[in-house]
C-alpha cells in the first residue's frame, strides 16, 4: 500500500517535521484522518478488484514467458474442440519439466474476443484436465493459474455441459497424484474458477480475489441494486487477506507498488519464487501424504455449529476412505 | 434428436414447456384448486395420490425435502444425520441471520438438505434431500458438510447414496466459503468412488450453478424428473455478463438427456421402482480398495 499518496505525504511530513523541528502535529493528524477515510474496506476491496480487472495487468502467457525457461502450448481437450480462453503446455521451471494451464484473458479488443474474455466453454476445462492427467502420467507437477471473470454462462457452454466440465475436473483433480499448486493470478470468478482450483497450495497475487460471484451479480441479485458494486465487494470479504483467514488461500505473493501490471518482471520473479518454494515443499511428501492432506484441505472448509461436533472425529476416519 | 442451430435447438424445448414457474405453485393450487401449469381443476387428495404431479399435463410440483423422503424412503424408520447443524454468519452478512430465521421458522428446517439413514425398496442407503423452499436451496458451508458427511458415511458403511438436487447454486451471503463447498462435495464423491459405492443423483426442478456443476454431475447414475431446470448460469446472470438473451425455463432435463448429460428422465410415479432397479443391479461391492 506503498502506493498510496496521502501515505507517502504522510511519511515526507514526518521526516520534514523531525528534520526542521518544527510542530506539525496538526497537519499530520488531518492527514492520517484521511488516510483512514481512504482505507476503509469498501474502498480497499474496490481497489483491488479494479486492480485484479486491470486491461494491462499481465495474463497467464505473459506470466508463463517469464518464468518458464521455456515452455509449448499445447491444444485441444480431443473430443470437441480447443479453447482460446483456456491455455496450457509443458514446461520448465528452473529446468523441470512442469504442466502448466490457465484461463488467458486478452489485453485488446480484437485479442479479448478471442479469448472470449477469458471466459472458458467445457471444453477449456476439459483441456485442463487431459493436460493434467498427461502430467500425472509422466509425473510432472501441475500449475493451474486462475484469472477469469466465470466460466461462459451463454447456450453453447451450456450445450456442451460446462457443469459436468467443471465438476468432472474438480473431481480429476483431487486424485492427481503429482504436486498441484494453483495461483489466483486476478480474478477468481465463482464456479470458471474453482473448476481448476483443486490443489496441494493455493497461493494468491496481492491484488488478485477470489469470489462466488462478481460484485456486480452481488450488487444486483441480492442488493437489487446494481450500482452497489463497490458495496458488495466489501461485504464479499473477497480480497486475500480474508481468503487466508478462512484458509481459502494458503500464500499471497507481494506485487510490485501500484500493481502487478507497473512491474510485470517484478510480479513474476515473486511469482517464479513462490512456487518454486511451494514445490520444494511438496516434492517431499509421498503419494499418500500429498493426496490425504489435499482432500483433508478441502473438505474441512466451511464453517457452522452443531452440539456435538463430530467432524474431527470424521476427518480423522478419512484416510480409510481414500 | 434437436437440430444444433444456434437458436432452433432451445425454441423446440420451449414450445413443449411454456409455464413459466411460479414461486408459489403449490399455493395456487390451496388457492385456486387448479394446475398452474393447464390450469384443469385439481383437489389436495388427487395432488396427494399423484405425488403432486398433475393427472391432466403431467406438470410436476415440487416437494418438500420430508415429503420426498416420505415418496422415496420405504415405511420405517429415518435416522437423520446432523439434525441439529445450523449456520454462521462467516461474513457478518447484513440481513442473512434475520433470513435464516424466518425461513426456519416457515420451513420447519435447519437447513436447505436433509440426511440421513433410511431403506428403499428393502435395501439400506443413504439418503440427501434437497428443499428448494430454504433460501431457494442453495449450498452454503451446512448443505456442503452434511452433503460430505452422508458420502462419508455411505463410504465408511458401504452402502449406496441417493441424493435429490434442488438448488439455485452456491449460497452468496456466505461468500468465497460457499464456493468451496463445491469443491468439497466434489471431492468427497471420490471417497464413494474409491469405496466402490454405488452414487445415484436424481435432477429435480431446479437444480442450477453450483450444485449442478459439482456433486449432481458426478453421479454413477444420473436421473432427472421431467421438465426440471438444470442450468449452469441463471437468466439475470447471463444478461448481465454477454448480453446473451435466455429464457427463463431453459435448459430443461429433455435437453440434457438429448445433449448426453443424464441417463434417463423419469416420471415421479416411477422413480422409486427405477431406483430400487438400481440398487438391485449394484449389489455389495466386497474387497474393493482399502
Amino acid at each position: 500500500m506503498s502506493d498510496n499518496p496521502i501515505r507517502e505525504k504522510l511519511a515526507e511530513l514526518k521526516e520534514l517535521a523531525q528534520a526542521a523541528r518544527i510542530d506539525l502535529a496538526r497537519e499530520i493528524g488531518e492527514l492520517e484522518k484521511k488516510l483512514d477515510l481512504s482505507l476503509t474496506p469498501e474502498s480497499e476491496a474496490w481497489r483491488r478488484v479494479e486492480l485484479a480487472r486491470h486491461p494491462e495487468r499481465p495474463t497467464t502467457l505473459d506470466y508463463a514467458r517469464a518464468i518458464f525457461d521455456d515452455f509449448m502450448e499445447l491444444h485441444g481437450d480431443r473430443s470437441f474442440a480447443d479453447d482460446p480462453a483456456m491455455v496450457g503446455g509443458i514446461a520448465l521451471l528452473a529446468g523441470r519439466p512442469v504442466t502448466f494451464f490457465g484461463h488467458q484473458k486478452g489485453k485488446n479488443m480484437k485479442d479479448n474476443l478471442k479469448r472470449n474474455f477469458g471466459m472458458a466453454h467445457p471444453e477449456g476445462y476439459r483441456k485442463a484436465l487431459r493436460l493434467a492427467r498427461q502430467a500425472e502420467k509422466f509425473g510432472r507437477p501441475v500449475l493451474s493459474f486462475i484469472d477469469t471473470p466465470g466460466a461462459f454462462p451463454g447456450v453453447s457452454a451450456e450445450e456442451r455441459g460446462i457443469s459436468q466440465a467443471i465438476a468432472a475436473t474438480m473431481k480429476g483433480f483431487s486424485e492427481l497424484t503429482v504436486p498441484v499448486i494453483v495461483t489466483v493470478l486476478g480474478e477468481g470468478g465463482s464456479g470458471g474458477a474453482i473448476g481448476i482450483g483443486i490443489g496441494d497450495v493455493v497461493l494468491i497475487m496481492e491484488n488478485g480475489f477470489y469470489s462466488v460471484i462478481s460484485p456486480e451479480g452481488c450488487a444486483s441479485i441480492l442488493l437489487r441494486d446494481p450500482s452497489k458494486a463497490r458495496h458488495s465487494a466489501s461485504l464479499l470479504k473477497l480480497i486475500p487477506e480474508y481468503l487466508l483467514e478462512f484458509k481459502v488461500v494458503d500464500r499471497i505473493i507481494p506485487e510490485p507498488a501500484g500493481g502487478a501490471h507497473k512491474d510485470p518482471a517484478g510480479a513474476a520473479v515473486s511469482l517464479k519464487a513462490a512456487i518454486i518454494t511451494a514445490l520444494e515443499d511438496l516434492s517431499k511428501k509421498n503419494v499418500e501424504a500429498l493426496l490425504a492432506e489435499r482432500h483433508a484441505k478441502f473438505l474441512s472448509l466451511g464453517t457452522f455449529q452443531e452440539q456435538e461436533p463430530q467432524r474431527k472425529s470424521l476427518l480423522q476416519r478419512l484416510r480409510d476412505f481414500f | 434428436m434437436i437440430e444444433f442451430g444456434k437458436q432452433k435447438g432451445w425454441i423446440r424445448y420451449l414450445t413443449e414447456h411454456p409455464v413459466r414457474r411460479k414461486r408459489d405453485e403449490r399455493l395456487f393450487i390451496d388457492e385456486k384448486h387448479s394446475c398452474p401449469s393447464c390450469q384443469r381443476p385439481l383437489t389436495a387428495e388427487e395432488m396427494e395420490r399423484s405425488l403432486y404431479t398433475c393427472p391432466h399435463c403431467t406438470h410436476h410440483f415440487r416437494l418438500t425435502a420430508w415429503e420426498r423422503i416420505r415418496y422415496t424412503a420405504d415405511e420405517g424408520v429415518f435416522q437423520e444425520f446432523s439434525a441439529d447443524m445450523e449456520t454462521v454468519n462467516p461474513l457478518g452478512f447484513p440481513d442473512y441471520e434475520e433470513k435464516l430465521a424466518g425461513t426456519m421458522q416457515k420451513t420447519g428446517l435447519k437447513e436447505a438438505v436433509v440426511t440421513g439413514l433410511c431403506k428403499v425398496g428393502g435395501r439400506e442407503v443413504v439418503l440427501a434431500v434437497m428443499d428448494f423452499r430454504f433460501i431457494g436451496g442453495s449450498m452454503g458451508s451446512v448443505v456442503g458438510e452434511k452433503v460430505m458427511r452422508a458420502m462419508l458415511v455411505g463410504a465408511e458403511k458401504r452402502l449406496p447414496v441417493i441424493v435429490f438436487t434442488a438448488s439455485g447454486g452456491a449460497r452468496m451471503q456466505e461468500g468465497i466459503l460457499s464456493l468451496m463447498q463445491m469443491a468439497k462435495t466434489a471431492v468427497a464423491t471420490l471417497a464413494l468412488e474409491r469405496r466402490r459405492c454405488p452414487y445415484f443423483v436424481v435432477l429435480t426442478d431446479p437444480t442450477t450453478a453450483g450444485v449442478l456443476a459439482s456433486f449432481a454431475m458426478l453421479g454413477d447414475v444420473i436421473l432427472a424428473e421431467p421438465g426440471a431446470l438444470m442450468r449452469f448460469a441463471g437468466a439475470r446472470v447471463v444478461a448481465g455478463t454477454i448480453r446473451e438473451k435466455v429464457p427463463e425455463n431453459f435448459p430443461l432435463s429433455a435437453f440434457h438427456l438429448d445433449r448426453g448429460f443424464v441417463d434417463a428422465v423419469v416420471p415421479r410415479q416411477k422413480l422409486k421402482t427405477t431406483l430400487s432397479f438400481l440398487l438391485g443391479t449394484h449389489p455389495v461391492q466386497q474387497g474393493s480398495k482399502s
